[in-house]
């Protein structure tokens, strides 16, 4: 589905990316795992288009894409929940859900806010609040949600967890579980690795830019010397 | 926050009946002057409603909307110049003959200004912040500049115009027809804005004052949506041109100039930014404290000062979010 070969980006001069491989089986859930800073949000930010690659290709079902501006990149079918949520505040929620709607890969069964919102049941009560009166954990799942509504062939989640309540992480997880189940394929960056090594099927560990491991999540769970060098578990 | 419904309609059904009944209260009160001041605050407002499309929904903040204020008003002196004259508007490649014409007139001149926009636009937007303010405002003194250059049509001194633009039915040398042209003008200007700016394409504008990466990495090729918001308030700044050309029978290249553009902001930001009806206020209340207090002091923007800055400290959404209760995101 998602291809990267021997990417390489830089911001400035000063190179973040060195030859990062990566692939993404269709109807996948794959991580990308490693401590802050060494270039996992770099790797999204690549993929959408958001930072010239130096080197390396970057292909969508076979197409490259790597020097399409964002917009095309989206409309080709790539999902983005960013880090940091970045709802829009002055939207409410119905309308940061109506402006992605569109089905751009041609999906047979698109999402529709009916299904996102039997995903995320709780943001039904939230429909005509604006973005900035909505909780954290409430602006998280509407920015997945959202990144839904544009019926993406792959999802990427970049810390799509990062500093909500375990009750809210535990409904951004299910959702995850039930979009799994319908065949949706995933990226997903995140600390949170009991809750990876559950519902992910391959993990990629980075350090100082560079994939230095890659494996199934048996093998993860099995190596915790691994788990504790990379990941600080 | 949002606007109270209730307080909202209370005040937006008020400024609409007065604003219905104003000729005739006009000619009760024996004072037909305040027909001519308030087609000027209607003329104003359609100015400044389509200013605060691009500001206060688009964030993108322009000095140079009073360029396409001129552009409109412009249009409509030349061609009243050469209808005058008796001369050709254009002699080469094909001979053009001038119109008074309003059916004529007034699209040509809105149309005229909305592809301005695109032209300004499709540069400027390629920046953003201080550089976009930069740079509509140099277009804007480009243009003030050439309309001072053009001897032809007074130069500096400008361009009478003889009578106003011939609309069928309506007499608009009749100042109470006149005013009643430009409160339809607004309305249907305020009805499309609202069209607009909740639509799907003002959505993505919105979205995009706040994050336009964002949105670009919704499938949004934000410049373009942001390029045809940009012409759509040049547009309706033609249109207020054109209204200003016939109701002052006069065009100056000041129409054009950067402090024009100023006030339009002054209005905008005064009636509530980012509101569809707040710059009708902000136009209302700016004029006519002009009107009041000119009549005690030459000086009279000494009072305006401290209170602009009463506004924009103590209320957050304009003298329209005060009145309407609160400061929603947008009404």
């Amino acid at each position: 589905m998602l291809k990267l070969r021997r990417v390489e980006a830089c911001y400035g001069s000063s190179q973040a990316l060195f030859g990062v491989d990566l692939e993404l089986a269709d109807g996948s859930v794959t991580t990308l795992l490693g401590r802050n800073g060494m270039g996992k949000t770099t790797v999204v930010r690549s993929i959408m288009g958001m930072l010239p690659l130096r080197a390396g290709v970057i292909r969508l079902e076979g197409r490259e894409i790597q020097r399409l501006p964002s917009y095309a990149i989206a409309r080709l079918g790539i999902g983005l929940v960013p880090e940091g949520r970045r709802i829009f505040p002055n939207l409410t929620l119905r309308e940061n859900l109506l402006v992605a709607a569109a089905n751009y890969a041609g999906a047979s069964e698109p999402y529709t806010m009916e299904h996102v919102l039997s995903i995320f049941p709780k943001l039904s009560d939230r429909l005509n609040h604006f973005g900035n009166q909505l909780s954290g954990g409430e602006q998280q799942m509407l920015a997945v949600a959202r990144a839904l509504m544009i019926n993406p062939r792959v999802l990427i989640l970049d810390e799509a967890t990062e500093g909500l309540a375990p009750l809210i992480r535990a409904e951004i997880w299910r959702g995850l579980t039930i979009l799994k189940e319908k065949g949706q394929t995933i990226l997903v960056i995140d600390k949170n690795i009991d809750a990876l090594l559950r519902i992910a099927d391959h993990h990629h560990i980075m350090e100082n830019g560079r994939v230095v491991w890659s494996g199934s999540s048996s093998q993860l769970a099995a190596d915790k010397t691994r788990q504790s060098r990379y990941l600080g578990v | 926050m949002s606007f109270s419904p209730f307080r909202r309609r209370l005040v937006l059904g008020t400024g609409l009946t007065i604003l219905l009944l104003l000729p005739a209260m006009a000619s009760f009160a024996g004072d037909p002057y305040l027909i001519t001041l308030f087609s000027r605050i209607l003329i104003y407002a359609l100015a400044a409603v389509s200013l605060d499309l691009i500001i206060g929904y688009g964030g993108m903040v322009s000095l140079g909307h009073a360029a396409f204020v001129g552009i409109g008003a412009y249009v409509v002196g030349i061609l009243s110049f050469h209808v005058q004259d008796g001369s050709l508007l254009l002699s080469w490649p094909f001979e053009l003959q001038a119109s008074d014409a309003a059916l004529l007139v007034w699209p040509a001149a809105v149309l005229i200004s909305a592809l301005m926009a695109v032209l300004i636009g499709s540069v400027s937007l390629r920046t953003s912040g201080l550089q976009f303010i930069m740079i509509t405002l140099a277009f804007a003194q480009m243009l003030f500049y050439l309309a001072v250059s053009l001897e032809a049509y007074g130069g500096d001194d400008g361009i009478s115009i003889w009578s106003r633009n011939r609309l069928p039915l309506v007499d608009l040398s009749d100042d109470s027809s006149f005013y009643y042209i430009c409160l339809v003008c607004l309305l249907v200007f305020l009805y499309l804005s609202h069209r607009l700016v909740f639509s799907r394409f003002g959505r993505v504008v919105r979205g995009a004052k706040q994050n336009e990466l964002r949105m670009q990495s919704l499938g949004f090729p934000t410049y373009r949506y942001k390029l045809v918001c940009f012409s759509i308030a040049g547009a309706g700044g033609g249109l207020a041109g054109v209204l200003i050309a016939n109701q002052n029978e006069f065009v100056s290249p000041g129409l054009l100039h950067w402090t024009h553009s100023g006030e339009l902001i002054v209005m905008v930001l005064l009636g509530g930014m980012g509101t569809l009806f707040g710059p009708v206020f902000g136009a209302a209340a700016l004029l006519l404290m002009e009107e009041l207090l000119s009549a005690y002091t030459e000086h009279w923007m000494v009072f305006l000062g401290p209170f602009l800055i009463l506004v924009v400290l103590f209320a957050k959404r304009g003298i329209y979010g005060w009145l309407s209760g609160a400061g929603g995101n947008h009404a």
